[in-house]
């Protein structure tokens, strides 16, 4: 365990860095990742999990502690380079030299992290995902630019609200190493969508403080590109 | 620039510097000696070393990284508020845009320090004088739009690098570390459209919006340090480029490096007026 001495707490009353946007109910949350009507839906069905702390039979489970945490951050850059390699194989129409340049780069980058969790895993490392991106038009900009976007702010608010949670300060580094080029890509691909929304007030509070959720909602969020289910009920939650 | 001088810009970031050394009789004799040693121009130079021994050491608390960071803030957001003031120097349209966003953040970065510091029963620093040129280095700094891009960028990758380097150090206390990693996503969010405003000059000079080995993007041997140390591709002894298809380029690119707090304190050094 951590330690925490009491003093040392700040409350949110108290000090407004440490403010979690109150506004990010869950349904905001997913509205604002573009899943719109289905969001109840996904609502009511992560909710059943809520209760249910037995591992569905068919789910793969990331397991406990910091390689539990190491195996969510596999996930989602399974998930992420899955998407950029598609999106270079069937690139969309109109897709500009440069844009196919970064894009490229960002696959490359996506590969590379997930070859390292995977190779960092070893024997603990759970198995390939098999992504769904049904919902994805890859031959239409703005199809792909905006599912680009909803997997890059997702991974930035992902290891934010993951650092907390690693008990080892080597992989709270490896971590910080990471999530600063995601937001290099999320600030990308957000300007690609329209130039200047990089840290617009969707990204960034009024506080200048980027988004940090906890595993649960980003794997709910992150259910809807997957096809495979993922179980996150024995990761760490402080 | 003389040694009193720069004896209180360190009393002015950090009032407990005589405490970290003996005292301030021992750190008047170190610097007189030094003085009498070493021409003007070498001062910043032992003066990092003089912040090596101080602040090295393991047992830096949770206040210090947040006032070490509060500085780091107060630089850039004095640097955007007066950019974004300066007659003429940033084109009308999106790019004022952008540079009102990103000054926006750092100034909620300052308030945001300071809360957290006085929550935490500590002392806030007070903002030093700035020298937004480096002592002539950048000497048209808020007259030359592609000058003030150039230490924008510098300013934001540095963030993010010292950011990083001290997520360790606040590794006891959740809220305070959870609320420096969303402040550091966000400065790489900075870094990335700084860079793509540099790229979008059309300088000759590629600059992408993640930094590849230690490349400055053409600004100059003046911010190398800000990069050095960037180049790796072996990260947890496990060699990136080594993998399928992964050149040492993208290797690089795909993780940002952390810098020390004396490291970065070098680099802000020549800021300080």
């Amino acid at each position: 365990m951590k330690k925490k001495s009491a003093e040392l707490l700040i409350t949110p009353e108290k000090a407004s860095i440490i403010e979690m946007p109150k506004a990010m109910h869950r349904r905001n949350f997913l509205v604002q990742l573009g899943f719109g009507a289905s969001a109840a839906a996904f609502l009511a069905a992560c909710k059943k999990d809520d209760d249910n702390n037995n591992k569905p039979d068919d789910a793969i489970d990331l397991g406990s502690g910091d390689p539990g945490i190491l195996n969510y951050a596999y996930a989602l850059e399974q998930l992420e380079a899955a998407f950029y390699t598609q999106v270079i194989s069937s690139p969309f129409s109109g897709i500009t030299a440069s844009e196919t340049a970064l894009l490229t780069d960002i696959r490359d980058h996506e590969i590379a992290h997930r070859e390292f969790f995977k190779t960092a895993l070893g024997s603990a490392a759970i198995p390939a995902l098999t992504p769904n991106f049904s919902s994805i038009n890859f031959g239409d900009r703005s199809s792909v630019l905006g599912a680009a976007k909803t997997f890059e702010d997702l991974g930035v608010a992902a290891y934010n609200g993951a650092g907390k949670l690693i008990q080892s300060e080597d992989y709270l580094l490896l971590a910080g190493k990471i999530v600063s080029v995601e937001a290099r890509h999320a600030a990308y691909i957000r300007d690609l969508i329209s130039n200047g929304s990089f840290a617009d007030n969707t990204a960034v509070d009024a506080n200048g403080l980027d988004k940090a959720l906890p595993p649960s909602e980003v794997l709910m969020a992150a259910s809807g590109f997957l096809t495979s289910k993922i179980y996150g009920g024995n990761l760490p939650t402080a | 620039m003389n040694i009193n001088n720069i004896i209180t810009e360190i009393e002015k970031i950090d009032p407990e510097v005589y405490d970290r050394m003996d005292s301030r009789r021992t750190a008047m004799k170190g610097f007189a000696k030094l003085g009498a040693k070493l021409a003007l121009t070498a001062v910043p130079l032992a003066l990092g070393g003089l912040f090596k021994k101080s602040y090295g050491q393991a047992t830096t608390s949770i206040v210090d990284v947040l006032n070490y960071a509060l500085t780091l803030e107060y630089l850039e957001s004095e640097f955007y508020t007066m950019g974004y003031a300066a007659a003429g120097l940033i084109p009308a349209g999106p790019a004022q845009g952008a540079i009102m966003t990103i000054r926006d953040h750092e100034v909620a970065h300052v308030a945001a320090l300071k809360a957290t510091i006085a929550a935490l029963n500590g002392t806030a620093v007070d903002k030093p004088d700035f020298d937004f040129t480096a002592g002539g280095a950048f000497a048209n700094v808020f007259t030359n739009y592609d000058t003030f891009l150039a230490v924008a960028q510098a300013f934001e990758d540095t963030g993010v690098r010292a950011y990083k380097g001290q997520a360790a150090k606040l590794i006891s206390n959740n809220d305070v570390l959870t609320a420096a990693l969303q402040i550091h996503s966000v400065e790489a969010r900075h870094a990335s459209h700084i860079r793509q405003m540099r790229q979008a000059r059309n300088t000759g000079v590629t600059n992408k919006p993640w930094i590849t080995g230690k490349d400055t993007g053409g600004i100059g041997a003046a911010v190398q340090p800000v990069y050095n140390g960037e180049e790796i591709t072996t990260q947890a002894n496990i060699n990136i480029a080594g993998f399928s298809g992964i050149s040492a380029n993208a290797a690089s690119e795909a993780f940002d490096e952390p810098l020390t707090m004396e490291a970065v304190l070098d680099i802000v050094t020549p800021f300080l007026a």
